[in-house]
């Protein structure tokens, strides 16, 4: 693809970009606008995680791209290959190799390390948006700190269910000022979200949104006193590896109902069993 | 136009840019560490560093003022050649360019508004010295604490109240750089200096 | 004993060879040129062109092409090249007084200046199916003369020249551009036109339809429709004037639209207007209602709640692209946050039972 520009991406566009990627880390959980441009694959298929990823890679860079916590989901590996075509840059399945991992709803089970960009794929960026529809409202309860609708709605949970009902894309605040969606992860991925050693960025393409983590930064599940944040996952160890600390993804084996349990992060599996770590699913 | 106004701009922009880029925003996500940033060879008095920063971030629609010394007919027409940026006021600028003391104070700079705290102003300030001592800084991108040679303390302490409103602050020396975000809260209270981050 | 599916690259590459296939289907079939579909998918390749926001009519043949048939499909392979075209600068605007007319009606004025002219329209035809065409499309010539040229005025001129309809003053402010920033609310006309021009065409029609039926009723009249071509200008600092670089045809559609009028002005007609890239007259009327009714609020009039008045609901909706792609993304791999609600709700459900177990037993 040598009539594209390195990364796709007009120099003029990530400039842009860049622009709003340093106002997102200076401003942590705050959703900075963007001039999102149309990409060669369709909105919500993760063209603001490209676009993040576009405007942060440099030729040296080891990309890596799961999404559900795969390497091999086929959206994954179109736009893992998107970036080898249109930035030369390696590519690797290893956490750990990683520089810039892009994500949809997960986040590796392997703690990051210090020198890793994290970006993930966001579809709505607005954690108020299900409770307030208008942009315009939104906004201006963002710019009050006026986020008692989002309590009011996670208690009216417990009243009905007994529990807050809301298990992945779940609420969090950042720094004590605002309130942010950390994108579909399952809430079991909202402890890793505070603290981390890498850099986490947000891309929403289609609503035209970045935001950003910086590394340690305070990041607080939404939860009551006497209902606090719990973060959940199917109480099985995983069927390949054994693991029992890890996402797991259930998966249907028969149709007689029987079922197994697998991590979602299959370099996390692999891993594992190449480590001799076996599973009672495992061959 | 003279020679050096059409040289010393990066030889292959979308690498350069890319990298310039990293080290920038290494600095940005993680204040009081020092980078690595390379490529542009501007006129004095803008440094290497400096002019990598703008060479990377600039164009067309980033207003810049140029504050001091860095108002002068070389920089303006190495700007306007390599970035096409307009120049404007302090007032209406997204990137202020100059040293501490041409910059200061900080009152007029735009600091965004409630509901876009990001139409802030960036300071890119040039230093004599740049080194991961002085000032304490603790917030976001920090793990514990770190330190760097600011200029002075109570600026950004200012600054930092209107969190999250704000300015956002890149230093520049010679062929690094460091950054500070709106959200670190600085004091004056000493702490050893920690080894230097080293390149990106 | 469970083994993984791997092998995501080889589907895709299959799929997208057997999608290759599909699209040229059976080979004992002559290939369709790009040529043909610009020449007799005429009005196809009009809405790619004006959804897709690039004129170009054989790049639009070529996407529809690719895109065997599907339209947004191809709208959205000319919005992803459009996006990486770098831009020389802007034109002059573009002069629909001076158009020359191929269809040029007005439905509020029996004869006018420049006159009634039908053009190439469906609008008469009987809607039966033409079996001659299955055997041999060739058509003898018809009648013609040479199109309106010189100054056909507007109609709203006329209306205007006795004060009986808003004045829409002159204004060298230069436009937002969507396309290069990001969409923001309250959004002024100029931006809420450039949205709608290149809105989707059914969704646009729905909306205007629906004020029709009274959601936001604002009694329309099409004062004029015409279509035909418009030179295009650009100004070139160098030479100090402006060349022309080209033409483009144009659909232009201004309603006249009633308004009661206020205390401190007298009753006076407003106008709703419509301007879209090639031969789209369903499209530019449906624009000129819904820019109609988005003007609510400048006009002084009452918000009645209609989905047409509310420009955050249009504007964020109105764009194929964007809807298509988040529509379609539900079908993308959502294994992890499905589980995770499968877990919840298998937990609220075994409290629950747990719960109904213990009343029964007090």
């Amino acid at each position: 693809m040598t009539e594209y520009n390195f990364a796709y991406l007009d120099e003029q566009t990530k400039r842009m970009i860049r622009r709003a990627i340093l106002k997102g880390l200076a401003i942590p959980g705050y959703q900075v606008p963007f001039a999102s441009r149309e990409m060669p694959m369709p909105y919500g298929w993760g063209t603001g995680g490209v676009q993040v990823s576009a405007a942060v890679l440099t030729p040296k860079d080891t990309f890596k791209v799961i999404d559900q916590g795969a390497d091999d989901t086929t959206n994954a590996v179109s736009i893992r290959t998107f970036f080898q075509r249109t930035a030369g840059v390696a590519t690797t399945t290893a956490t750990s190799d990683a520089t810039v991992i892009q994500t949809r709803h997960r986040i590796p089970e392997e703690p990051l390390h210090e020198g890793q960009i994290l970006v993930y794929q966001v579809p709505i960026p607005e954690p108020l948006r299900f409770l307030e529809p208008r942009e315009s409202e939104t906004r201006k309860m963002h710019s009050l700190e006026e986020y008692g609708l989002m309590h009011v709605k996670l208690y009216e949970d417990i009243s009905r269910h007994g529990h807050i009902a809301t298990s992945y894309a779940y609420p969090v605040k950042v720094e004590g000022r605002y309130v942010m969606d950390p994108s579909p992860i399952p809430k079991f991925d909202n402890p890793k979200l505070g603290d981390m050693a890498a850099i986490q960025l947000f891309g929403a393409g289609r609503e035209q949104r970045i935001y950003a983590l910086p590394p340690y930064t305070q990041v607080v599940s939404l939860d009551f006193e006497d209902h606090p944040f719990e973060a959940s996952k199917a109480d099985h160890p995983c069927g390949m590896c054994g693991a029992t600390d890890s996402y797991l993804d259930e998966l249907i084996i028969d149709d007689l109902g029987g079922r197994m349990f697998v991590c979602s992060d299959t370099d996390y599996c692999e891993a594992r069993q190449a480590a001799g770590h076996k599973g009672k699913d495992a061959a | 136009m003279q020679a050096n106004t059409l040289s010393g701009g990066f030889a292959d922009p979308a690498t350069q840019s890319a990298h310039a880029f990293r080290s920038v925003m290494e600095a940005m996500a993680r204040p009081g560490t020092l980078r690595d940033i390379e490529g542009a060879a501007p006129p004095a008095p803008v440094s290497p560093a400096m002019g990598a920063v703008l060479l990377t971030l600039c164009d067309t629609e980033t207003p810049i003022y140029l504050a001091g010394d860095m108002d002068c007919d070389a920089v303006r027409a190495w700007l306007s050649f390599h970035t096409g940026a307009p120049f404007v006021g302090p007032a209406h600028c997204m990137f202020a360019v100059g040293k501490w003391d041409a910059l200061v104070p900080l009152a007029v700079y735009p600091i965004g508004t409630s509901e876009y705290p990001d139409r802030s102003a960036t300071l890119i300030v040039e230093c004599d010295a740049l080194v991961t001592s002085g000032a304490t800084l603790t917030g976001p991108g920090i793990k514990d604490h770190a330190a760097l040679s600011l200029p002075e303390v109570e600026a950004f302490q200012a600054n930092r109240r209107l969190f999250p409103l704000g300015l956002d602050f890149i230093f520049t020396c010679g062929e690094r750089l460091a950054a500070l975000p709106r959200s670190t809260e600085v004091s004056r209270s000493s702490v050893p200096a920690r080894a230097h981050a080293g390149a990106s | 004993m469970y083994v993984a599916v791997k092998g995501g690259e080889r589907a895709i590459e299959n799929a997208h060879a057997w999608l290759a296939e599909e699209r040229r289907g059976d080979t004992d079939i002559a290939e369709l040129s790009i040529a043909q579909i610009r020449a007799q998918l005429s009005l196809a390749v009009n809405r790619v062109m004006a959804e897709g926001s690039l004129y170009d009519p054989d790049l639009a043949a070529l996407a529809i092409k690719q895109a065997r048939g599907d339209l947004i499909e191809a709208i959205f392979l000319i919005r992803a090249y459009r996006t990486t075209l770098p831009r020389f600068g802007a034109s002059e605007p573009v002069d629909t007084g001076a158009m020359a007319c191929d269809r040029r009606i007005s439905a509020t004025f029996k004869d006018l200046p420049g006159g009634q002219v039908l053009g190439p329209t469906f609008d008469y035809t009987h809607r039966l199916l033409d079996f001659k065409l299955a055997a041999d499309g060739e058509v003898a010539d018809a009648p013609s003369r040479d199109a309106e040229t010189g100054n056909v005025p507007h109609v709203t001129e006329f209306l205007n020249r006795e004060g009986l309809i808003e004045e829409a003053p002159h204004d060298d402010t230069p436009p937002p551009d969507l396309t290069r920033e990001p969409l923001e609310m309250p959004a002024d006309r100029a931006l809420r036109l450039q949205a709608l021009t290149r809105a989707d065409e059914g969704f646009t029609l729905g909306l205007a339809y629906s004020t029709q039926r009274g959601y936001g009723r604002n009694h329309a009249f099409v004062g004029e429709l015409r279509i035909g071509s418009v030179p295009v200008e650009m100004d070139i600092p160098e030479l100090g004037f402006a060349v022309e670089i080209g033409e483009v045809i144009l659909t232009e559609c201004e309603t006249v639209n009633q308004f009661t009028g206020s205390k401190t002005e007298p009753p006076q007609f407003t106008r709703g207007y419509g301007l879209v890239f090639g031969q789209t007259e369903r499209k530019a009327i449906s624009m000129a209602l819904v820019d109609r009714a988005l003007r609510w609020e400048e006009l002084g009039e009452d918000n009645v709640g209609a989905p047409a008045q509310d420009a955050e609901f249009v504007l964020y909706h109105a764009d194929n692209i964007q809807a298509t792609g988040f529509l379609e993304h539900i079908k993308l791999p959502h294994y992890v946050d499905f589980q995770s609600e499968l877990e919840l709700v298998r937990k609220l459900r075994r409290e629950a039972g747990a719960q109904q177990v213990q009343e029964a037993a007090e």
